[in-house]
């Protein structure tokens, strides 16, 4: 019984204005943060590659927090230097897919022939593991850096897109869109002054939400040997590098480096759920 | 009933037939890519040193018998062709038949991945559904915050923690590779297997539990809320008579569902796990031939992947299409 006066209390309290902008707020320190961490990766990019024998094999230590490597390069400038790329990178995929999906989403809603082509388009991408895909496109764009960034901006667009086009397709049955095309109004502008103030929420957490995986496939495709040469600082990299260590006991070669990256991915998870929260109040508020 | 089996039937077939339709398009899509490829395939096979001493009328030879002239629509109906008869080509990397390198990769990885796939299921269902009974109490807690943890964990780099705790720390059990390294492949006893098998099937498990889990527990929340429960709680019924009554057997279908619909996620992540531990299996081959343009290793492999992921997607809509009323009686679903 306790439990269900709870229930119904959150359900009432949830309401109070100071709880949901906290959730809204929350993002502006991490952002901060991560704004921080890609400035400092791409200033430590040099120190990043730079060798020391002198220093080599250090467990971490007051000078070297993370640790250094077999050729004297200090794990922490390391890390920040691939996370600041795999941000980059991720912030630019999930734009990317973001407008691949608005597009193909805003394609649909135009006939019947161009959704039964964009819903079959969204199958066929989603029928093939992500990885194989991810092999397949860096595979045709040559492999390096042009091949893991194509391949990991063109492929998370369609969960969001199958969203997207939901979405268009009941706003098409809103009274508002119908008195428009009553109106005369063009196609155009009814997805233009209609439509898209609608989607913009949802694009926004979409994008937002779409950001994870994309780091992660990022991680994992370099992880591989797909990305970049071996010498530069990405965490997919460092950590493939570490693994040939990991049987003489080098741990923080492994450990930082991927818990750096499992942070990363945590704190945009959950901006992305903030996010939704402030969008999309009425499905916080509801007793689900 | 003779109608509703009749409703069932139509139903599959149609859904066969877009299967069939989506799987040419796959095929289509790989091939492009493959084709798009900057790498010279005749290049990238003989080496570069021996095609520079190649003399011109060698290469021409190599390159009409990698089809270089033809246009790419006539190299894939003839690709496609030789497919469908069961002729996938030579693979470079392995220098075998692909349907040789495939049956022998197939084995290892549905070992790993089957494992993977039962125990996370049966594992997250149970956390799923404990963490939606026990709704923002303790257990709720730790399940909810321990599966978003995981779900956003590098599968691969879950997989080193393992080794270092596992293997080089505890050293209960081996670093990879699905047989000892120096013993030959027929020598290998079936307790060697499994315990070259176990890390890599926790690591796939423990990724893929959290995704279910959190599905699961969403679920149980729903329903936890419904009318039929609050009529339940109103009739006297309590706790785990709900739960066992009402909860459970709802939750069941949609459960089994996406777990067949989450085939593509568990063979993507097995395309990681496998290269960490260098297990033996499709994933690491197709890592091997991406990066050795095998084309038609890589290919093969795409295709079985869709394959496999297709037949999951048809036996969740088949479970879908038995349960629900309302495809059995003929309306469209969904």
């Amino acid at each position: 019984m306790a439990d269900r006066k709870r229930k119904y209390g959150r359900a009432v309290f949830a309401d109070d204005p100071g709880d949901q902008r906290k959730r809204t707020v929350f993002p502006v320190p991490a952002v901060l943060l991560f704004a921080a961490v890609v400035v400092a990766g791409m200033l430590l990019r040099e120190s990043a590659m730079e060798t020391d024998f002198v220093r080599k094999n250090l467990p971490p230590c007051a000078g070297h927090l993370f640790g250094t490597d077999r050729m004297g390069r200090d794990m922490l400038a390391r890390t920040l230097a691939g996370l600041s790329y795999s941000i980059l990178l991720g912030l630019l995929s999930s734009a990317v897919s973001a407008g691949i999906a608005l597009f193909l989403a805003f394609l649909s809603s135009l006939g019947k022939a161009a959704d039964a082509a964009v819903t079959w388009l969204t199958d066929l991408m989603m029928g093939v593991p992500h990885m194989i895909l991810l092999v397949l496109i860096s595979c045709a764009m040559g492999k390096g850096f042009a091949g893991v960034a194509a391949g990991v901006a063109l492929t998370h667009w369609p969960g969001l897109c199958r969203l997207l086009r939901a979405e268009i397709l009941q706003q098409t049955e809103s009274l508002w869109a119908g008195i428009a095309r009553k109106l005369g109004k063009s196609r155009w502008y009814i997805a233009r002054t209609h439509f898209l103030p609608h989607l913009l929420p949802q694009l926004l957490v979409g994008l937002t939400l779409q950001f994870p995986h994309a780091v992660l496939h990022e991680a994992g495709i370099t992880f591989l040997g797909f990305g970049l040469p071996p010498d530069e600082p990405a965490i997919g990299i460092i950590l493939s590098e570490s693994m040939a260590y990991l049987s003489t006991g080098k741990w923080w070669l492994a450990l930082f480096p991927g818990l750096a990256l499992m942070l990363t991915v945590v704190f945009f998870e959950r901006m992305g759920n903030a996010l939704r929260a402030a969008v999309n109040p009425s499905e916080v508020h509801l007793v689900k | 009933m003779a109608e509703e089996a009749a409703n069932v039937i139509r139903f599959l077939l149609k859904k066969m037939l877009k299967a069939a339709v989506l799987l040419a398009g796959v095929s289509i899509l790989a091939f492009a890519l493959v084709s798009l490829s900057p790498i010279d395939p005749v290049r990238a096979n003989t080496g570069t040193t021996a095609y520079l001493r190649m003399s011109p009328e060698k290469r021409a030879q190599m390159d009409s018998y990698w089809g270089k002239e033809l246009p790419a629509a006539e190299r894939y109906l003839n690709w496609a062709a030789d497919f469908v008869r069961g002729d996938m080509g030579m693979s470079q990397k392995y220098n075998r038949p692909v349907a040789e390198v495939i049956s022998e990769k197939a084995g290892n990885s549905l070992a790993l991945m089957g494992t993977a796939w039962v125990c996370s299921g049966i594992l997250g269902f149970i956390l799923g559904a404990v963490a939606g009974c026990f709704r923002d109490r303790r257990p709720d807690k730790v399940i909810r915050g321990g599966a978003l943890l995981l779900a956003a964990t590098p599968s691969f780099w879950l997989a080193l923690l393992l080794i270092m705790v596992f293997s080089v720390w505890l050293r209960w059990l081996p670093f990879g590779m699905n047989i000892p390294i120096g013993v030959s492949h027929s020598e290998v006893g079936i307790a060697d297997r499994i315990a070259h098998l176990i890390l890599p099937a926790l690591t796939l498990s423990l990724t893929k539990t959290a995704d279910i889990t959190l599905h699961t527990r969403q679920k149980m929340l729903d329903i936890m809320e419904s009318d039929y429960v609050l009529f339940a709680r109103a009739r006297g019924e309590r706790g785990s008579r709900i739960v066992r009554r009402h909860a459970l057997r709802n939750i069941l279908l949609p459960a089994i569902t996406l777990q067949f619909s989450s085939v593509s996620r568990i063979f993507g992540g097995s395309v990681l796990v496998e290269q960490v531990f260098s297990y033996p299996g499709l994933g690491q081959a197709a890592v091997d031939a991406g990066l050795g343009s095998d084309v038609s290793l890589l290919l093969a492999i795409t295709v079985f992947s869709a394959l496999l992921v297709f037949t999951g997607n048809l036996i969740a809509d088949l479970l879908y299409g038995i349960a629900d009323p309302q495809i059995r009686r003929g309306r469209s679903h969904g």
